[in-house]
């Protein structure tokens, strides 16, 4: 009995989710009174042992390369290979891109049951049950797992990454994958900007900001923070921004530390993709906006007035 | 090409969501329901464009509910579809959901197999994954393009940070997200002629119930807003950093 975390890495570097993950495993294990092991497939430039810090004993890596290149079906093969060898009990994935394609498969083959998008640690005093986002953030649920073996994917920033000091020890795996059924022919990411998923403070504008050619009120924002940038679903589907960076209830939910809503009224369904940010900023025109009663922090005033001079003085705050 | 599209019933994205009976139960009192918008808007319109490119495509509509989601499958097939299939049975789960969609597609044939990036109700996402593992073919999840060629897929999907292009041979599953394809209306002659179409009804099979939403919670409601005069930017940004604690 342990609980098993796979560690999501790109190019290397090992995700912010994927330590989200470790240290939300690592305090499960302390609950159920057992171990935090992590999977690592594939090559990472990083010092596995050093993961120990975050509250792991063993970090078990097959380094074969060809992981890295591995679709979602070879690489859940190998996950719950090694969670069956290892008798881990619970097996816990980031819900992210990587997460949402591998942990149901790996699920299937545990026979395990499924809770995607888990916000808090399970309630074990009762069997198992794990607190998950519903309705598109709207609501939650607590669900039950009722087979022996569980699987959870954990919604990003809903979980702090917590580090102390410790070392863990690395074992080397001699497990290969099959062949991918699915070759990947291209990746295009988008240079310079922080990943939505990833980051701790968006920044986002609506239909109140009358056309793409003002978005460096937004961008400029964003910068001074180190933020992400997203918009409202007007604002993509008429072409203004792109669809990845629509944020709502059919778009991208997010949970960062700081929300910034320029010039978004706030309807119900975009609400609901935001509504679990820690602190939320709503800046419009409209005193009315529905906005404002989800909001931590107001400013009824026009944005092209108001962004510019909040960005200066965020600026002259971080000297 | 052989096409099933896995559609769900879904509360409309503008429904307020509470919850009765001490938070055990959704309640539906007064719920529009719709087709999930993911499942409708790029799963089965993007399957209608490839039938209107390539007009030997057969599609089939699937969805695994009780016989309050026939007016959904009408829904879908007013806007495409040559045939549709309710499996009666209460979708519990992510996985008893998958299972019942596997039973349909070992007896269909199909090429590809659509469904939603998830459902707006319990945004599990891993029905795709799970159907894909039990029927031992690849998935890719998340997709934002498709193409057809040669019996080969090759598929956008969003990543973090980005986008990649994926191919894969047939069959699959994809689940289908925004920028699929662009949102159509049904034409009322259709909405009319989708009446009378014959939904196929299937027994389920029997699956284990591996996991139960035994309650609900709404997000705590926030405080007040402290509201900061335009103008004293500078002060919103001390709160920020200050109160908050969160620059």
């Amino acid at each position: 009995m342990s609980v098993l975390i796979y560690i999501d890495h790109a190019d290397g570097q090992i995700k912010k989710s994927a330590l989200e993950a470790i240290s939300y495993g690592a305090a499960l294990a302390k609950k159920l009174n057992t171990t935090a092991e992590a999977l690592v497939l594939g090559k990472v430039s990083e010092d596995l042992a050093s993961l120990g810090a975050y509250g792991l004993s063993t970090v078990h890596q097959a380094s074969d390369e060809a992981f890295d290149k591995a679709d979602a079906g070879a690489l859940a093969k190998a996950v719950a290979a090694t969670a069956s060898e290892l008798g881990a009990t619970v097996v816990i994935f980031a819900a992210n891109a990587n997460g949402i394609a591998i942990a149901p498969r790996t699920a299937v083959r545990l026979k395990a049951g499924l809770v995607s998008s888990a916000v808090a640690l399970p309630d074990t005093d009762n069997g198992f049950t794990v607190k998950k986002v519903v309705f598109s953030g709207k609501a939650f649920a607590h669900v039950k797992i009722n087979t022996p073996v569980k699987v959870i994917t954990l919604t990003g920033n809903s979980y702090p990454v917590e580090k102390t000091e410790g070392t863990a020890t690395v074992a080397a795996l001699d497990i290969h994958p099959e062949t991918s059924k699915i070759t990947v022919t291209g990746v295009q990411m988008v240079e310079g900007e922080v990943p939505l998923t990833e980051a701790d403070i968006v920044v986002s504008g609506g239909r109140g900001l009358k056309g793409p050619e003002n978005w460096n009120l937004v961008t400029d924002l964003a910068h001074a923070l180190h933020g992400a940038i997203a918009c409202s679903r007007p604002v993509a589907d008429d072409g203004w921004r792109p669809h990845h960076e629509h944020v709502g209830q059919t778009g991208i939910q997010i949970a960062p530390n700081l929300y910034i809503a320029i010039g978004i009224s706030g309807a119900i369904q975009h609400l609901g993709g935001v509504n679990r940010s820690k602190t939320i900023v709503v800046i419009n025109k409209d005193p009315e906006a529905p906005f404002f009663k989800a909001a931590d922090y107001g400013i009824v005033g026009d944005a092209f007035d108001v962004v510019p001079r909040l960005t200066e003085a965020i600026k002259a705050l971080k000297g | 090409m052989k096409i099933l599209v896995a559609v769900s019933k879904a509360p409309d994205t503008t429904a307020k969501i509470t919850f009765k009976d001490n938070n055990t139960v959704f309640n539906e009192d007064g719920v529009q329901w719709i087709v999930n918008p993911y499942d409708e808007w790029y799963a089965l319109v993007r399957a209608i464009e490839l039938k209107e490119a390539a007009p030997d495509t057969i599609i089939h509509l699937v969805s695994v509910d009780e016989s309050g989601a026939d007016v959904i499958l009408r829904k879908a097939l007013a806007l495409g579809g040559d045939e549709a299939i309710r499996v009666n049975c209460k979708p519990t789960d992510s996985f008893s959901v998958a299972s019942q969609l596997a039973a349909v597609a070992k007896q269909g044939g199909y090429d590809l197999i659509l469904t939603g990036k998830e459902t707006i109700d319990f945004n599990d996402g891993a029905v795709p994954g799970m159907l894909a593992e039990l029927l031992e073919i690849p998935c890719i999840a998340v997709a934002t393009k498709l193409t057809v060629q040669d019996g080969q897929a090759t598929v956008v999907k969003e990543i973090e940070g980005g986008e990649q292009t994926e191919q894969v041979s047939f069959p699959v599953v994809i689940s289908c997200a925004k920028g699929m394809a662009k949102q159509r209306m049904a034409g009322i002659r259709n909405v009319i002629a989708a009446r009378s179409k014959t939904i196929k009804v299937l027994e389920p099979v029997s699956v284990d119930q591996l996991t139960e939403a035994v309650s609900f919670e709404l997000p705590a409601a926030k405080t007040g807003v402290k509201m900061v005069e335009a103008g004293q930017e500078a002060e919103l940004a001390r709160l920020l950093h200050e109160e908050a604690k969160v620059i």
